[in-house]
């Protein structure tokens, strides 16, 4: 035992041990300790920001006190309408590669090519769109934006749908074809009520990444210093007030930049709890 | 099928016309619905070659006018319409891998800590808070860099490591002129902590899969956690690391809008995002989203490669 105490390469391999669990302890407080910074000084700037008036008031010219309710309005209005645009298509697509043609080239050809899309640098997006949209019809408008946060959406949606939909049992399909039930009411019926909780959640998550995505609407919706709800005129939104505002010198913008990014975190991780709780009640159940 | 059943059974002539309409109306429905999903799919396939045929004909002009010398060259003169995308495409590959550099390691070492070392019931919590974080929006980070760290920078960090690398060849160039507080370090630094919960949250779920059986053997040999990380669970995740590396990568890419805020014009996302509003002229217009399309042939290749590794390396496993 003494023996074995004393050993030498027994020693330099504890504290070879010993040296990287201290490197991982201290890797997990210096990222965690980062994030725990972040959120402490957004919430610190950002509340000191909220008032009534935030919800109430446009945003204001340079030098005076205003509010984030067009962007918060316009934000809310081209995300709402991503997702009517996004959804539908993104669940479609996603049903065909998990029901229809799980095998089939085609699927191949899309999934790898959804990939690309999920991945592809949003500022892209923002530049497609305005070439097809924005340089055609001539002035940014408020769909052009919404588009441009639908394109994002889609790949989001069609992963999670595929996901879930081959998460549901085989048998189901089977026992709904042998009592003879058409193949389109089979997955209607059975397999998206079995995976309706994973594609809300899908849903959810990419509701909640593009509520906070700026790129794609910096030249598509632009921005608007006014309250607007006119679609085919330049819209504000959140995130693109608080890219500007927060580049700006003026202080009430950049305190208002603040607010409007706790705002946004709020919102997001209320969406990603949300998406959370839904999945893990279908697990438990 | 439906077809079979109904042939097979001899049915009363009444019930058999309503029974028949009923199916026919079933069949159309099951095809209109194949129909659309086929068309949903197509949907996608369209989308992806809509993009990059716009952004290569939106490019046409800045690429015919300077030829492979775009990519080569470093003047970007909007004045003169002189444009070469070299500092951009330079600014962006020096952020992300600095990005990558930091958040890679640091994100394995908090997985490696999440997985092995943390006491269970902490283990939750931890591992939600860092998937949480994952879903907040770049924007944040990126606002948070401006006010917060990049004034720190310029105070403290940057003096210093201009002093510390005058006199290194390679490095002094990174981080030489004054100390502005903004640039392509602090992008790359804050890029770094935008990733890491991306980094962690994957590595986590790479290092959980790896059969309890593996590690019980190394323990059982006499292996230290070190030991059962390093020569056991990292080997058998190799794939998945290269994955999260080029993730972290890609990532970072879709992310630089918003660091853009603290390095304007060095990286191809700062700058279309800075300037292609405020773009006249045709020549300047495409030349901004030829950059765009090397980002997202850069995007592609990475992708690409992380793919044919991943197969190579199942292929030698399998």
């Amino acid at each position: 035992m003494a023996a074995l105490a004393n050993n030498p390469l027994r020693a330099s391999r504890r504290r070879r041990n010993a040296i990287a669990k201290g490197l991982a302890l201290a890797a997990t407080a210096f990222g965690l300790g980062w994030l725990v910074l972040i959120l402490g000084v957004l919430l610190y700037e950002g509340v000191g920001g909220l008032s009534l008036a935030v919800f109430t008031q446009d945003t204001p010219p340079p030098g005076s006190a205003g509010g984030l309710l067009n962007a918060i309005a316009g934000s809310l209005l081209m995300t709402v309408l991503a997702v009517l645009i996004g959804t539908p298509i993104g669940i479609l697509a996603g049903t065909y590669l998990a029901e229809y043609g799980r095998h089939d080239k085609l699927s191949s050809v899309v999934r790898f090519i959804n990939d690309i899309l999920l991945s592809a640098p949003s500022i892209v997006v923002g530049l497609f769109i305005y070439e097809v949209m924005v340089a055609p019809m001539g002035h940014f408008s408020g769909w052009a934006g919404a588009v441009a946060l639908a394109v994002i959406v889609i790949p989001v949606v069609v992963r999670t749908t595929e996901d879930m939909l081959t998460l549901v049992p085989d048998t189901l399909r089977e026992a709904a074809a042998s009592i003879g039930l058409p193949r389109a009411h089979m997955i209607v019926r059975i397999a998206y009520r079995a995976a309706r909780a994973g594609i809300v959640t899908g849903i959810l998550l990419a509701i909640a990444r593009i509520s906070g995505e700026t790129a794609p609407l910096l030249f598509t919706a632009l921005n608007n210093q006014f309250f607007s709800l006119n679609m085919n005129a330049p819209m504000p939104s959140l995130p693109v007030v608080i890219f500007q505002f927060a580049l700006s010198p003026y202080e009430e913008w950049q305190k208002l930049a603040w607010t409007g990014a706790l705002l946004i975190t709020v919102t997001v991780l209320a969406l990603s709890i949300l998406a959370r709780s839904l999945t893990a009640t279908r697990k438990s159940s | 099928m439906s077809e079979a059943t109904l042939n097979g059974t001899s049915v009363q002539a009444a019930e058999s016309s309503s029974r028949a309409s009923v199916l026919r109306r079933l069949r159309t429905s099951d095809l209109v619905f194949h129909g659309l999903t086929r068309a949903a799919a197509i949907t996608v396939l369209v989308l992806l070659s809509g993009v990059i045929l716009a952004l290569i004909i939106g490019s046409a002009p800045a690429l015919s006018t300077f030829g492979l010398s775009f990519i080569t060259t470093e003047v970007w003169n909007p004045v003169t319409d002189q444009f070469g995308a070299l500092a951009p495409i330079y600014g962006t590959l020096v952020t992300s891998a600095i990005a990558m550099l930091i958040a890679v390691p640091v994100g394995l070492m908090i997985a490696f800590f999440l997985t092995e070392l943390c006491p269970p019931m902490l283990r939750r919590p931890i591992a939600i808070a860092i998937e949480l974080l994952a879903g907040i929006p770049s924007i944040i980070y990126g606002i948070w860099g401006l006010f917060v760290f990049a004034p720190f920078l310029q105070k403290y960090i940057q003096p210093f490591l201009i002093d510390a690398f005058a006199n290194v060849p390679v490095l002094n160039s990174l981080f030489e002129g004054p100390p502005y507080g903004i640039g392509m370090l602090t992008a790359g630094l804050i890029l770094a902590i935008m990733v890491l919960p991306f980094v962690t949250a994957i590595s986590r779920d790479v290092f959980d899969a790896v059969p309890p059986v593996l590690k019980e053997a190394a323990y059982g040999v006499g292996c230290t956690t070190w030991e059962v990380f390093r020569h056991v669970i990292l080997p058998y995740t190799r794939v998945g690391v290269i994955e999260t590396m080029a993730v972290t990568f890609v990532i970072g890419n879709a992310h630089q809008v918003a660091a853009s805020i603290l390095a304007p014009g060095t990286t191809i996302s700062a700058s279309i995002a800075n300037e292609f509003t405020e773009a006249v002229g045709d020549l300047y217009t495409s030349s901004l989203i030829a950059l765009g399309l090397i980002l997202f042939v850069i995007t592609f290749i990475v992708l690409a490669c992380a793919r044919y590794m991943l197969l190579r390396i199942q292929r030698r496993i399998g």
